[in-house]
């Protein structure tokens, strides 16, 4: 059956087509419980989005949580084999609980995990499918790209302490150098140190321009092996035509107790807040006891209302109204008739209010008369 | 277009004549009226007025790109934005304040009466003072007069109300001003007007220290 593309709506449309994309790159589908011990989420709460778990007893007397996140499922099923790769994409449901008025919200998420021996292969082909995704929704995108080895190794160079690094990473978040300068300032950092943070986090620009940059601020090997690690993702975003729409910037600070390598979030024109957020999640394994690396992203699927589907002028092709007296098989007929060439038919016997149809047909004594005709 | 939520009052005048001078002129907007929309649509800029501690869930939400809200209402509500320049005006501090007799009771919770009851938790948290937070949405300094409350946390200018009132200011939390916020992703999209904004305005702030 061929569906137009007037029926779907963005969310449904988004899905298709990552779907598509995901499968074209060997990622399986990946199906999970709705619910997960309580325990499970407890230890690593500072992962998940939303710090509020909406929880319930089972019949066992066991606290169970309505599942928050998705990663941490998909943590807990995988194996590590060396040399191997696990490679899944998921469409599920998560539940959480808004920040400004508590109220629990259903949000669906696609998204995609690779874990296992991951190289800088799995790593550049995960940004990319980051940036695809975006493009499958809307090609006016901008994929922003950072690595937390650079913010690690600028902090640990700098000297600042544990309180001092916290405040400075919050205001990377925020593109605010002014705190950077005055948290710097507190704890007596030298000028040239500052100057480094300061200037990281005011970077921002497309990967051909802001690489070399990088590579003059480089302070030691770390710093340098991780922009060889974007470079490479560049490269790979380059060769696929996605270079002009991604920009490197260290306004992308993850949570540094998880995240260790390439973190990234996705924006889309029309859209106030981020529709795509993902990394390297490699702390977080160790977390879990697990010596294999991972990446992955999640695509929120609940901010694509925000674009605006191209609004048609009318309701209903064709409204169809019909006397008292009409048979149901005469009517059904009509409709079928109606219909044949794709129209949409809505049946009433009055005309509602504020409906906007194109063409207005009444059956009267078993035939179709056009009464108004406004396309 | 690019969207500019401006806070109403004093504060927000001044912000505008920065604006201005940074070429992103709107004439309409000083004429005497209860507008509160203006667009100057050869520059393709639209300024709105709102009220202080709503611009920053203006910008959050995208309904403005950029906007002016003070530091207080950005540490009370944590909006997810870009905090992009420290404007250096509207400079005020947030405060503890009390009566001069005031004793710390240290046998039972200090009540705090606030607004801003986020920052309040987060301070006495941090220097581990068990508190409980009576919130008010104005006229704080009766609190500690009535027996409301043993202090307060607000936010202290000149210091004239809380002296008249015969209080006094026992701690300073923070400093305070104005600073210059944006969209995440309209500075994405529309990082060329903002940047230029942006350039602008620190040199203006520069010329003003010399």
């Amino acid at each position: 059956m061929n569906f137009g593309d007037a029926v779907f709506e963005n969310e449904e449309k988004a899905i298709f087509n990552l779907r598509k994309l995901y499968t074209e790159y060997g990622f399986s589908k990946y199906k999970m419980s709705k619910f997960e011990e309580y325990d499970f989420y407890v230890r690593n709460k500072d992962f998940l989005v939303s710090d509020n778990i909406i929880t319930f007893t089972d019949s066992d007397g066991k606290l169970m949580a309505l599942k928050p996140d998705v990663t941490m499922s998909i943590i807990k099923s995988s194996k590590d084999i060396k040399g191997f790769v696990q490679k899944v994409y998921y469409n599920e449901n998560v539940y959480r609980t808004s920040g400004d008025t508590g109220q629990v919200k259903e949000i669906m998420q696609v998204g995609l995990e690779c874990i296992g021996d991951i190289d800088d292969y799995s790593i550049a082909e995960v940004v990319l499918l980051a940036a695809k995704s975006l493009e499958c929704i809307d090609k006016d995108y901008v994929l922003d790209i950072s690595h937390m080895g650079i913010i690690a190794e600028s902090l640990a160079q700098s000297g600042l302490s544990d309180a001092g690094r916290n405040e400075v990473m919050n205001a990377f978040g925020e593109k605010n150098v002014h705190a950077i300068v005055d948290v710097c300032q507190k704890e007596g950092i030298k000028e040239e140190k500052t100057a480094l943070l300061c200037e990281l986090s005011r970077l921002s620009g497309v990967p051909s321009q802001v690489i070399p940059k990088l590579k003059e601020l480089s302070v030691s090997d770390g710093f340098s092996a991780a922009v060889s690690q974007l470079e490479d993702v560049s490269e790979m975003l380059k060769t696929n035509g996605c270079e002009g729409c991604t920009r490197i910037d260290f306004s992308v600070a993850n949570n540094m107790k998880y995240y260790s390598g390439v973190a990234f979030k996705g924006f889309i024109n029309g859209i106030p807040g981020g529709v795509l957020s993902g990394g390297q999640y490699d702390k977080l394994m160790k977390k879990l006891d697990r010596s294999a690396g991972a990446i992955g992203f999640a695509v929120y699927l609940d901010m694509l209302h925000w674009i605006e589907k191209a609004s048609s002028d009318f309701d209903v092709d064709v409204l169809l109204i019909y006397d008292q007296g009409a048979e149901v098989l005469e009517v059904g007929n009509a409709v079928k008739e109606l219909s044949r060439n794709g129209k949409s038919v809505m049946v009433q016997r009055e005309i509602p209010k504020k409906l906007r149809y194109r063409q207005l047909i009444k059956l009267e004594k078993g035939k179709v008369n056009i009464l108004e005709n406004n396309a | 277009m690019l969207n500019i939520a401006l806070p109403k009052g004093r504060l927000g005048e001044k912000v505008y004549t920065m604006f201005e001078k940074a070429g992103f002129e709107c004439p309409s907007i000083k004429e005497n009226n209860r507008k509160l929309i203006f667009e100057n649509t050869e520059l393709g800029i639209r300024y709105f007025w709102v009220k202080p501690s709503d611009v920053s869930i203006y910008v959050e939400h995208g309904a403005a790109d950029i906007g002016v809200a003070g530091k207080d209402i950005l540490l009370e509500y944590a909006p997810d934005v870009y905090e992009l320049l420290d404007l250096d005006i509207g400079k005020c501090r947030m405060a503890v304040a009390g009566k001069k007799d005031f004793r710390n009771p240290s046998q039972r919770p200090l009540r705090v009466a606030t607004k801003f009851a986020n920052i309040a938790k987060n301070y006495y948290k941090s220097i581990g003072r068990d508190i409980d937070i009576i919130h008010l949405n104005g006229s704080i300094e009766i609190a500690p007069i009535l027996g409301l409350s043993d202090v307060i946390v607000d936010i202290v200018e000149t210091g004239t109300t809380l002296k008249e009132n015969n209080l006094e200011v026992m701690e300073t939390i923070v400093p305070i001003s104005a600073r210059l916020i944006a969209n995440k992703a309209s500075f994405k999209f529309k990082t060329k007007q903002i940047e230029r904004i942006l350039e602008s305005m620190r040199e203006q702030l520069k010329e003003q220290k010399k």
